[in-house]
């Protein structure tokens, strides 16, 4: 029952956002995400350490096809949910005041978090395709209506990416569907019977119709190429939410669906998938080298890392597997905090652009602290977020195959590169032009910040607070092959 | 007692908290006094851990950090000999340079931050000698790093400084991602990278093997960055961008040891990978002889004293690689001493001098910085290995099995220590003899308050008496501190095929040639700049070939920056416009076009022409009658 709760509640709080007088649409939309934060808290703690889903619910929804509204969580899911319910506050709360038509906007991020949380805990294949095919109305309006001056033409790009992937999954999942025994389901456990029972060719197409749909969503390289435009011009919340929690699809769905449903097909290709994701962790990262407006080095960045989670996953041990958990949660805090980072300094001075910007740390030393320790996280720093993540992530890659562990590892050097480039030339330095009267942050601004760098140290500190409840789940997705 | 060991490394941190969380709102002498207190007792325990310890490590478990699968890591501490004898330098050369900062640092705006930072440098370096492991280690040393960028670019109003940070940082980096491979080696090799499993273990392996070489030779690729060796040293010159007290204390006394740390700590694994241990002392000797001959010609006070670092940590090396484990970790603990009393007596004259760095604006100082001139005198005469100095006996060590092991190392050894003498006598002379060569109406040259001077005076008796812990018994000694060190290093030693040491009549003799050819060079730098009173020739003229090269560092910067930097930046570039944008983006278009293009074809056929669909009924129902009869 409590899965279904946090999907009403969440409903309900986008719902009535939608209606609240525009004075209370702010309290009222950070209120909501709070009360569903907490909640997700709860289940988190009482949340036990086993390899079995939790909290399940399956009602019979079109019982003649074999859908059923059947949700639950495992240590995976319930990490993910928690990542949702934490960003999603401090996402809401970080939409400034003069933003147009913040009723609809509230509800559409609501909206979001609610599709986001399906994704995480649909236990049934049509479930899931249309959570997340859901999840991508909200953001598609975002982008479109608070976007920057490009943005119709991005958005489309961005669109139709998505749903040309998104394609290629309903296709395999209604093949998976009709080889599910007996009555055709849609049911979790029918797919993975029914991957299974496929022979290696066939599961081999498949991977790559899956690959392509989840490949597009975080992106692996080559299909990257709508994420830098679609980051730069979505308003500030609409790439947070994209960075901080939707690419967290995509890689939810390799663990959750696409490994346990074609174990062959995924063993074969993996090496391949594997050149990908390291090339793109590489490719990425020297891209982020030359990059001038903030918010596209942060873009390429994301999906240098977001490349080494996806190999870590490819290697398919313990940990990569748990590699790529941990640094699922601390990418999301260290990417969201980094572009609200950038939306400050874009609100004060009008620019984004490195070569306009320097001295900040100046005027504003409170600010200039948080970007370090968040930038500290981004660069894996021993003690910040970014760090048991990375280190197991190579280790994991390492063990696959120790070329690709060393290649994969250039990242501690490139990470490195760009992003104390990145601070320099906005923090360090004279003040110019556009920095000289730059105040430092709000209190407001500062309910955001404080939590993510709290959650940048803790994670650094304890990752086995977080580590500990996804083990389970991923031993048995290990011993399942 | 030992458990409260754990404690040392939190005091510090708990000084860096309080002070950054509280900064201006600190009055400033509090905040240095906290800083200094906070040391001061980590300092009181590590003495009292010191006085305890004994042959077998004391491990202490504070709690578990990192698990997945097999794999696990945990927050232990260690203490044994060798981690004790680090703990005292860290805690106490760090304390004398706090208490120096206090004065240095007075009126800097930035003050409180300043001894923020400089506790959490003791912090993380503390972490990487205590910890028992060696991905423990691997956090104090990208922490030190950390610290080492912050204080780099203290003044970051600058931008060269804040360069000169970044260099640090990105170049430690390199380095760090060879330890870190390293130790997913271990991991793979020995299932944990705690230092009591991995060392017994160790044992089992046949010497040569070469899963260890290569786990010793990624090692070291880390020991190259954080101790400055080629191919990776050029980022601690620049590193003296930083306040004086932090390239006394991380970029001398510290930090940059943290790599002799590491080799000496992995004794027994070398000792099985005698490749490594080739390469390690050949790293280290050609760096100790190359800096020393850009050390020659520099004329920046610290630039000179910092090319000195890089070829001392290279006789550390050199001293590591020949299996004189002991013998490095001696030279380290002198090295504190004599290398930070040299770069605070300098942080003493720029202060003097009101901010002068090139000795070229010096001369004569002896008489208005007296305690500055006597103390580095002494320091001087340390280096350089004058008996009974501290170096002297450290160096000689070293030297004595690198003639063991390998003439050729002993002949490089020699020609390094002849120019280290040369090119700190040549500091030494042209800041304090001489006449004084600034502008007197401008600068006021004076000498530094008590809370800078007594730090000196101390360091000055450490480096004078600092040897004689470890007087060969050659010279009648008992060598204390390699018995002290003995339970770390003895199964390193029974592994590695030990040269019998010659007979001390021998070792006088190399003792002698040392001193001789030292004195030599002394006298050649009097000569040169006290009798014939030479000063280096100012900005722009044009110097003879060698020197030039020596003055302009080799252009090794240059290089770099020619093979490395500039086509990075062209690849980033050309990845970004013509890869991303034409190439992928080109065929996600095309897709694009194409469906235009079919949809277009797919129009013609839509005509609304009745006659045209029932013609293309007939002849599609024609197609599959006959297709039906094949």
């Amino acid at each position: 029952m409590p899965t279904i709760t946090l999907l009403i509640l969440t409903f309900a709080a986008a719902f009535i956002a939608l209606f609240m007088p525009i004075r209370y649409g702010n309290r009222f939309a950070f209120a909501s995400s709070l009360v569903i934060f907490a909640y997700s808290v709860y289940l988190f703690i009482t949340f036990p350490i086993s390899p079995d889903y939790q909290n399940v619910v399956d009602y019979p929804w079109i019982e003649s096809l074999g859908i059923h509204f059947k949700v639950g969580m495992d240590g995976i899911s319930i990490l993910m949910v928690m990542l949702t319910t934490f960003l999603t506050p401090l996402i809401i709360f970080s939409v400034r005041k003069s933003e147009p038509r913040p009723r609809a906007f509230y509800s559409l991020l609501l909206f979001m978090e609610m599709a986001l949380i399906g994704v995480f805990v649909s236990m049934d294949g049509f479930m899931f395709y249309i959570f997340w095919e859901i999840a991508l109305i909200p953001i598609y309006f975002i982008c479109l209506l608070w976007g920057g001056k490009d943005r119709v033409k991005i958005t489309l790009k961005f669109f139709i990416y998505t749903l040309t992937g998104s394609l290629f999954m309903l296709v395999g999942l209604i093949y998976l569907y009709l080889h599910t025994s007996g009555q055709h389901s849609f049911d979790i456990q029918s797919l993975y019977a029914a991957g299974k029972s496929l022979d290696a060719q066939h599961q081999c197409i498949l991977f790559w119709f899956f690959f392509l749909a989840f490949g597009i969503k975080m992106p692996i390289f080559p299909l990257h190429t709508w994420q830098p435009d679609t980051y730069t011009e979505a308003p500030a919340q609409g790439t947070m939410m994209l960075s901080g929690i939707m690419l967290k699809m995509g890689i939810y769905g390799l663990i959750r669906w696409m490994i346990p449903m074609l174990p062959l097909g995924f063993s074969q290709n993996s090496q391949y998938a594997m050149w990908l994701a390291v090339i793109g962790v590489i490719y990425a990262g020297i891209i982020a080298f030359t990059q001038k407006d903030m918010k596209r080095l942060l873009a390429y960045s994301s999906i240098s890392h977001v490349g080494l989670i996806a190999a870590g996953i490819f290697a398919f041990n313990a940990q990569g597997l748990q590699g790529s958990i941990i640094q699922m949660l601390s990418h999301g805090i260290n990417v969201v905090g980094l572009f609200f980072v950038v939306d400050i300094i874009q609100s004060r001075t009008g620019t984004r652009d490195l070569g306009s910007l320097g001295g900040i740390r100046l005027k504003a030393p409170y600010l200039a602290t948080v970007f370090a320790i968040i930038m500290l996280g981004a660069v894996a720093l021993p003690l910040t977020d970014g760090f048991p993540g990375e280190f197991l992530l190579i280790s994991g890659v390492f063990k696959f195959d120790n070329i690709m562990g060393a290649i994969a590892g250039l990242t501690i050097i490139i990470g490195a590169v760009y992003m104390l480039r990145a601070y320099q030339r906005s923090m360090l330095g004279e003040t110019s032009t556009w920095t000289d009267s730059f105040s430092d942050i709000t209190m407001a601004e500062k309910t955001v910040l404080i939590p993510i760098v709290i959650m940048v140290i803790v994670i650094g500190v304890c990752p086995n607070l977080f580590l500990r409840v996804s083990e389970p789940a991923i031993m048995k997705l290990l011993s399942g092959m | 007692m030992m458990q409260l060991a754990a404690l040392i490394p939190f005091f510090p941190l708990a000084g860096f908290i309080i002070i950054g969380l509280l900064n201006k709102r600190m009055p400033k002498n509090m905040a240095a006094m906290f800083a200094c207190a906070m040391l001061l007792i980590s300092f009181g325990l590590s003495v009292s851990v010191f006085m305890n310890i004994s042959g077998h490590a004391t491990e202490i478990q504070l709690f578990s950090w990192i698990n997945a699968g097999t794999f696990s890591a945990s927050f232990n501490f260690l203490l044994d000999p060798l981690s004790s004898i680090f703990l005292l330098i860290i805690t106490g050369v760090g304390f004398l340079i706090h208490i120096y900062s206090i004065g240095y640092m007075h009126d800097d705006e930035k003050h409180n931050i300043f001894f923020a930072y400089l506790n959490l440098f003791i912090f993380f370096m503390l972490v990487l000698v205590l910890g028992s492991s060696y991905l423990l280690m691997f956090v104090g040393w990208e922490g030190v790093g950390l610290s080492s960028y912050l204080l780099i670019g203290f003044w970051f109003k600058n931008n060269s400084y804040n360069n000169a940070a970044k260099k640090a940082f990105i170049m430690n980096r390199i380095g760090d991602l060879g330890f870190l491979l390293g130790i997913i080696l271990l991991f793979i090799t020995f299932g944990s990278s705690d230092y009591a499993t991995i060392f017994p273990k160790a044992q089992g392996f046949m010497t040569g093997d070469s899963m260890i070489t290569t786990i010793t030779l990624l090692l070291f690729v880390g020991a190259i960055g954080k101790s400055a060796q080629i191919p990776l040293y050029t980022w601690l010159p620049d590193a003296m961008a930083g306040p004086t007290p932090v390239s006394a204390l991380i970029h001398a006394a510290t930090m940059v040891t943290a790599g002799i740390y590491m080799v000496a700590r992995s004794g027994i694994l070398y000792a099985l990978a005698p490749v490594s241990m080739y390469v390690v002392a050949l790293i280290g000797v050609v760096t100790a002889v190359f800096a020393a001959t850009i050390a020659l010609t520099q004329n920046d006070i610290k630039k000179v004293l910092a090319y000195s670092t890089v070829s001392q940590l290279g006789y550390m090396f050199l001293g590591l690689g020949v299996g004189a484990f002991s013998a490095s970790v001696f030279h380290v603990m002198t090295h504190a001493f004599f290398k930070a009393l040299l770069f605070l007596g300098a942080g003493s004259v720029i202060h003097g001098l009101g901010g002068e760095q090139d000795i070229r604006n010096m001369g004569g100082l002896r008489k208005k910085l007296p305690i500055t001139f006597i103390t580095f005198l002494l320091a001087t005469l340390a280096i350089s290995g004058i008996p009974p100095f501290s170096g002297f006996f450290s160096k000689d060590e070293i030297l004595a099995h690198a003639f063991a092991s390998n003439k050729i190392f002993w002949v490089l050894g020699v020609i390094g220590s002849m120019m280290t003498a040369f090119y700190m006598f040549r500091l030494l002379f042209l800041t304090f003899y001489g006449t004084y060569r600034g502008d007197e109406h401008k600068v006021h040259p004076h000498e530094s308050p008590s809370s800078m001077t007594v730090p000196l005076i101390i360091l000055a008796i450490l480096s004078t008496i600092g040897g004689f812990v470890g007087v060969p018994e050659s010279l009648g000694g008992t060598s204390q501190i390699s018995k002290f060190l003995d339970p770390v290093f003895q199964p390193a030693q029974a592994k590695m095929m030990m040269i019998e040491n010659s007979s001390s009549i021998s070792e006088i003799a190399l003792m002698g040639i040392t001193v001789a050819v030292v004195l030599a060079s002394i006298l050649l730098a009097w000569y040169f700049y006290v009798s014939r009173k030479r000063v280096p020739s100012p900005e722009g003229t044009k110097l003879p070939v060698l020197t030039n090269l020596s003055y302009h560092k080799y252009y090794v910067d240059e290089i770099y920056n020619a093979l490395i930097t500039k086509p990075l930046d062209a690849i980033s570039l050309f990845l970004k416009n013509i890869v991303d944008n034409k190439l992928i983006d080109g065929i996600v278009n095309a897709t694009g076009k194409l469906t235009e293009w079919l949809s277009g074809l797919m129009r013609f056929v839509q005509t609304g022409n009745v006659d045209f669909y029932l013609l293309a009924m007939v002849i599609g129902m024609a197609c599959i009658i006959f297709f039906k009869l094949m």
